[in-house]
């Protein structure tokens, strides 16, 4: 029987319909009017005691039902170091921390009573910058940090000091390769906090029914996680904690942590266990709920005459902002990654996750990679300059191969990590790199190219699970659940097409349930580090072996000969060496009915489940140990126009060529490349969180925190390389977030060369390189 | 003199029919959709009008329905996502994978739409002014004007 | 969403705004005028205004006239930014509205709206201010007719109860050699850095600035130095920054010396594009 690709082909995502029609449903878009409101009120100082909170106006105000603050039930939550109260309780610690929660009525009786609190502060002394945090005699945001309890082994909180975490990494001899290096270029580089914008804010409704099941509806990446740690924090049952997720409007990372949550629930207690919602406007969105991680970098590379990268030492300091979150596990994903995708035999890194009066953080589309990324390819190009060489060849030179070892000294192989050298040459004919990097146009501007290479693997938990539950209808159509939120990326399609693939069928007949509800669905790790392809990809082969298992089963019965004797493709289970002998799922599906009534068999249900295999955590002095199950690699390039006179540019063009192995659906992959490309622009050129010099964020709305908009992009490119992972979904390696990463290195590596200044710290706006070549100061002469 | 004064029945014309609704002078446009008629297709994104993702038509003009009040739309004929049925840009955008995590689509859609009806030839300039009202974080808007530029001319 | 009620009306004639405005203000309702409403909600929402009474002026048939005629072309405070794009009498407020906010919005901004609003920016003013406009506004007293120059100096100098009902724009201003120039930070979509909006008359160039300083402006002292041709390009431009009479605003959209810098830069634009009107 002919059998037509299901993976490898394009199709349009299962939900496509809803979505353009208005009718996919949201988190916030099941309203009913059995719903309380909550809002909340946030910090107006970065770091100070709260004194007082009086809400004695806010409770008589119409339509009231409770107010709560840090004192109704204190806790302290994290999934690595347990640090965070999800209400500020005596002290705060970042401006926009929540301090009381008032639950009304309606949204608008809840804003309404949230400004007649009254709440007296006792100032601090701020920590605004990652330098002074580090000092030794730096005030401390956390003084009980010793006393906090640190269930992750990447936990090492250093004691009276604002050091949440740290990773060392010590790989070779850094101090003899720079002895004997050419050259030795060192340069400190910085990227700012920013927001992850997603267009849904986060959402939550939380309710405590009478039977003493608590259910959360949230919009979120990590239901599961939810109902662990909810259960951890207030001693609640697992099988009485359900958490349902529909599709999720955007999340990039900023909803794979538990934040709203908490605080919903401790809200419903607070109200008989009435069911609350809690929604953030987008200014909370941004100035209260985590954000991404800042980092300024100090890098050191020694290199032979000839180009070849003999050794890298390098610093990270991450600002975690006032809580850690998983600010030390994106400590340690720069560190082990902090190479780029070279082979770099002597290597020694310090990775610290730092508390600061920022805002808080938690994961953000390329967990650090692009912290990592930034400063070691700045560093390649510099080095180009410095050795007249042509960065392309520089990297083709240094580009790590199969046999090479990662900075946490695990092994390279073409299967686990891709080919490097083949889409920078890929990368070299896309671009026209051959041209010049820099083209001088005829009206005085400059065409110039910059390019970026980037690799990462997914730092997942070395325990991560995936399962996938397949059932057959009577019609002989596959139902798919599994665990994972649909934030976008059109993985439930993705899976649906590994199903069709393995069964051999239509796509158009296998149908997953598009939500997530964890007391249906198999638990899914989270939807976070582009991990759910190969992941619920391999849990569901593993149920498609077992469904044609069964099918073959209750076939041979029927069919009258051994499982062994049948296949199974179009729906249709039928011997090998005599296709017109078959029989048709449906009529095997919920049992085979005999002709004079008697049946055999029952419903057909598959499972097949998936565990990380493999992870080491690394050795805390010298980081050897393994992260990931395999890593992306890919090669970047954006190419700009660039106005000498008013210090200007515009972007043409940005292009990526990516090795994620087999891809299962073209047209989705490249979506989702350009659209990393286009945030991976945005961090370039525009968006950072703005504080002042009291930690105060001054850029909290989609007014003064510019997002790019329609008409300002370049011209994006898309190709891949398809280096297949063995042990991966018929090859497939992870690369939903990976578009972003090399992007803001290189547009650096771009106006840099074409302005002839160097870029180190992002954003890059036109006043900043004015800043650059001017000094910054305007000359009226 | 028209005064309104707490919550108040009134009546809007919505896609092609008069729906009974009950607000209140401070309920916006969007908030009435959501609320008392249940056409969640709008979406609340900033309550600002700076994303437009609860863009409406109003007199076949978009509007962001975060920005005006329900008693302003009083004898105007609104047009929301939920009253479009099969046309050609609804089909474009999924073609040409003009979204993906589909929470600002209904927007882009209605702006997209409007387009259509007020510039059936829209050229680049005019496209870029009308889809710059509207935001999207997960595409990286070429998506979109491919999109677009499938349904005109 | 809006945290507070109000009561809202909707009357038909000015006589009625005005009478109306004057009691709910004795009542203690802090009533404000209400146009397209997009700063009033985004303000109200962020508990950064308070009313309890809001008077649409939408119906009143003076504030939707939109007509050229007897050498005068009439605007109404109610007509949107998108109407005067459209009917386009007058091509420099047209470019300059639509670089206003957005597309979509810029069919609920009215012009009176954005002339009344806190916003300091207020780009439609500029090209008011160019062309000598008149601002119809109607009190207790009964209607009144200004320079508007006169009313928006640094503040908006009209009493609370007073509306603005109207521009009046002559003829003759309306397709003298212009120009409109707008830089942002980065973004299309954004306040402006600078605006600039100048125009040539009678061989002089008026010219009006958003964004250089937290009000805009238009000042004689100013046009005096870069229309006096005794003086080269480079020199006049240089003067005309030396000499500007209000603090340059240093913000998140960009330093003082980075406007300067802009300022630079627009105004040897604006010299080489009006050169030929000259």
């Amino acid at each position: 029987m002919g059998h037509i690709p299901q993976i490898g082909i394009s199709i349009p995502k299962k939900e496509s319909w809803n979505k353009v029609t208005g009718r996919a449903k949201y988190n916030g878009d099941h309203i009913t009017s059995d719903t309380l409101h909550a809002r909340i009120l946030t910090s107006t100082h970065a770091h100070a005691i709260i004194k007082s909170i009086d809400f004695t106006k806010a409770e008589k105000s119409k339509g009231v039902q409770g107010i709560i603050t840090g004192d109704y039930l204190p806790v302290l939550t994290g999934s690595i170091i347990e640090d965070r109260p999800p209400i500020a309780k005596d002290k705060v610690r970042y401006f926009g921390e929540p301090i009381a929660v008032v639950i009304a009525n309606t949204e608008g009786e809840a804003s309404y009573a949230i400004k007649l609190i009254d709440v007296e502060y006792e100032p601090l002394l701020v920590i605004n910058f990652l330098q002074d945090a580090m000092k030794e005699d730096s005030i401390l945001i956390h003084e009980k940090l010793s006393q906090y309890h640190h269930p992750s082994v990447e936990a090492n909180p250093q004691f009276n000091t604002n050091i949440a975490g740290s990773t060392k990494i010590r790989k070779g001899d850094v101090h003899k390769a720079f002895n004997d290096s050419y050259i030795i270029l060192e340069h400190n580089y910085s990227l700012p906090q920013s927001d992850h914008s997603a267009m849904e804010t986060r959402n939550t409704i939380a309710e405590i029914l009478p039977s003493g099941e608590v259910v959360i509806n949230t919009s979120s990446q990590a239901p599961f996680a939810i109902k662990e740690e909810l259960s951890k924090v207030f001693g609640l049952s697992k099988s009485k904690l359900i958490v349902r997720t529909p599709l999720v409007g955007g999340a990039f990372g900023g909803k794979a942590t538990v934040q709203l949550e908490f605080i919903a629930y401790i809200a419903s207690l607070a109200v008989g266990g009435r069911k609350v919602r809690i929604a953030n406007t987008r200014e909370q969105d941004m100035f209260s709920s985590p954000a991404k991680i800042g980092v300024d970098a100090k890098i050191k590379i020694g290199a032979t005459e000839d180009g070849i990268i003999r050794a890298l030492e390098a610093t990270y300091l991450v600002d975690c902002g006032a809580y850690s979150d998983t600010g030390p596990r994106m400590a340690k994903a720069i560190a082990s990654s902090c190479t780029g995708p070279y082979n770099i035999e002597n290597v020694y890194c310090d990775a610290f996750a730092l508390y600061t009066n920022h805002i808080y953080v938690t994961s953000y589309r390329g967990f650090g990679h692009v912290a990592a990324t930034f400063p070691v390819e700045r560093s390649i190009d510099k080095l180009a300059i410095a050795l007249n060489m042509d960065p392309l060849e520089l990297r083709l030179k240094n580009a790590i191969r199969e046999g090479n070892t990662t900075p946490t000294q695990s092994k390279v192989t073409l299967s686990n990590t891709g080919n490097v050298e083949e889409c920078i040459n890929k990368l070299k004919t896309l671009i026209n790199w051959e041209e010049g990097q820099v083209v001088q146009n005829i009206d005085d501007t400059i065409r110039a190219k910059g390019m970026a290479c980037f690799w990462k693997t997914s730092n997942s938990a070395p325990d991560a699970i995936s399962g996938v539950i397949l059932k057959l209808n009577s019609d002989g159509g596959v139902d798919v659940n599994f665990g994972a939120v649909e934030i976008g990326p059109g993985m439930k399609t993705a899976i649906c097409q590994i199903v069709a693939e393995k069964m051999k069928m239509d796509i158009n007949k296998v149908h997953p349930f598009m939500e997530v509800d964890t007391q249906i669905s198999p638990k899914h790790w989270k939807t976070v580090a582009s991990m759910t392809t190969f992941m619920a990809g391999n849990a569901a082969i593993k149920a498609c072996e077992s469904i044609i298992k069964q099918l073959k089963s209750i076939g041979s019965i029927v069919l009258r000969c051994t499982p062994e004797d049948l296949d199974v493709a179009n729906q249709k289970v039928f011997l090998r060496d005599d296709p017109s002998v078959f029989i048709h799922f449906k009529d095997l599906a919920h049992g085979y009915k005999y002709a004079d009534g008697p049946s055999i068999g029952g419903e057909i249900i598959g499972h097949g489940n998936y565990i990380m295999k493999h992870l080491v955590p690394l050795n805390p002095e010298t980081g050897q140990g393994k992260t990931g199950p395999s890593i992306t690699v890919g090669a970047q390039a954006v190419e700009i126009e660039y106005d000498p006179v008013k210090y200007d540019y515009r972007l043409l063009k940005a292009a990526t060529i990516i090795d994620a192995g087999k891809i299962i659906n073209p047209g989705a992959a490249k979506g989702l490349l350009m659209g990393g490309m286009s945030m991976g622009l945005g961090l370039a050129t525009r968006e950072e969180f703005v504080y002042n010099a009291q930690g105060q964020l001054e850029n909290s709305s989609l007014r003064t925190y510019k997002l790019i908009h329609f008409g300002e992009q370049p011209e994006y490119l898309v190709e891949f390389v398809e280096t297949e992972q063995i042990d991966a979904p018929f090859g497939a390696r992870g690369l939903a977030e990976h578009g972003i990463i090399g992007i803001p290195a290189a547009l650096a590596n771009a106006i840099s060369i074409a302005s002839q200044a160097d870029f180190d710290t992002l954003p890059i706006s036109p006043e900043t390189i004015w800043k650059a070549k001017t000094g910054g100061k305007y000359d009226s002469l | 003199m028209l005064k309104i004064s707490g919550n108040t029945t009134l009546v809007l014309n919505i896609n092609g029919e008069d729906r009974e609704i009950i607000a209140k002078p401070s309920d916006t446009l969007l908030y009435t959709l959501r609320n008392q008629l249940g056409l969640t297709g709008a979406k609340p994104g900033c309550e600002n009008g700076d994303c437009g993702a609860c863009t409406v038509l109003v007199d076949d003009w978009p509007i962001k329905s975060c920005l005006m009040l329900t008693v302003e739309a009083l004898g105007k004929k609104i047009t929301t996502i939920e009253g479009l049925n099969n046309i050609p840009i609804q089909k474009a955008f999924i073609e040409n994978w003009g979204f993906q995590c589909g929470y600002c689509t209904s927007g882009f859609i209605m702006v997209c739409h409007s387009l259509s009806i007020h510039h059936p030839d829209a050229d680049e300039h005019t496209i870029e002014e009308w889809l710059q009202s509207n935001l999207c974080r997960c595409t990286s808007y070429q998506e979109i004007r491919d999109a677009i530029n499938s349904i005109l001319k | 969403m809006i945290p507070f009620n109000f009561d809202y009306y909707k009357p038909n004639t000015l006589t009625d705004a005005i009478n109306l405005y004057t009691e709910l203000d004795s009542m203690g309702k802090s009533p404000i005028y209400y146009g397209g409403g997009t700063e009033f909600i985004s303000m109200a929402r962020v508990h950064n205004v308070h009313t309890k009474a809001v008077i649409d002026i939408k119906g009143i048939p003076e504030c939707n006239i939109h007509v050229l005629k007897n050498t005068k072309l009439t605007i109404g405070s109610a007509i949107t930014l998108t109407n005067i794009a459209i009917k386009n009498h007058f091509p420099l407020l047209s470019r300059t509205v639509k670089r206003i906010a957005d597309h979509t919005i810029q069919d609920k901004i009215t012009l009176g709206g954005n002339l009344a609003g806190t916003i300091i920016y207020k780009e439609s003013l500029l090209p008011l201010m160019v062309a000598n406009a008149n601002i119809v506004l109607e009190g207790i007293n009964g209607s009144r007719t200004v320079p508007i120059m006169d009313v928006f100096c640094k503040e908006m100098n009209i009493s609370k109860e007073e509306l603005i009902v109207q521009v009046i724009i002559d003829e003759r201003y309306l397709n003298l050699p212009s120009l409109h120039v707008k830089r942002t930070k980065n973004e299309k979509i954004d306040y402006p850095l600078i605006t600039l909006v100048a125009l040539v008359d009678q061989g002089k160039i008026n010219i009006a600035f958003s964004g250089l300083s937290d009000f805009p402006f238009r000042t004689k002292l100013l046009e005096d130095i870069l229309n006096d041709e005794s003086f080269s390009k480079d020199e006049r431009i240089k003067k005309f920054i030396n000499n500007i009479p209000y603090k340059i605003l240093d913000d998140l959209a960009g330093s003082s010396e980075y406007r300067k810098f802009m300022l630079n830069v627009m105004l040897n634009e604006t010299l080489e594009n009006l050169q030929e009107a000259l």
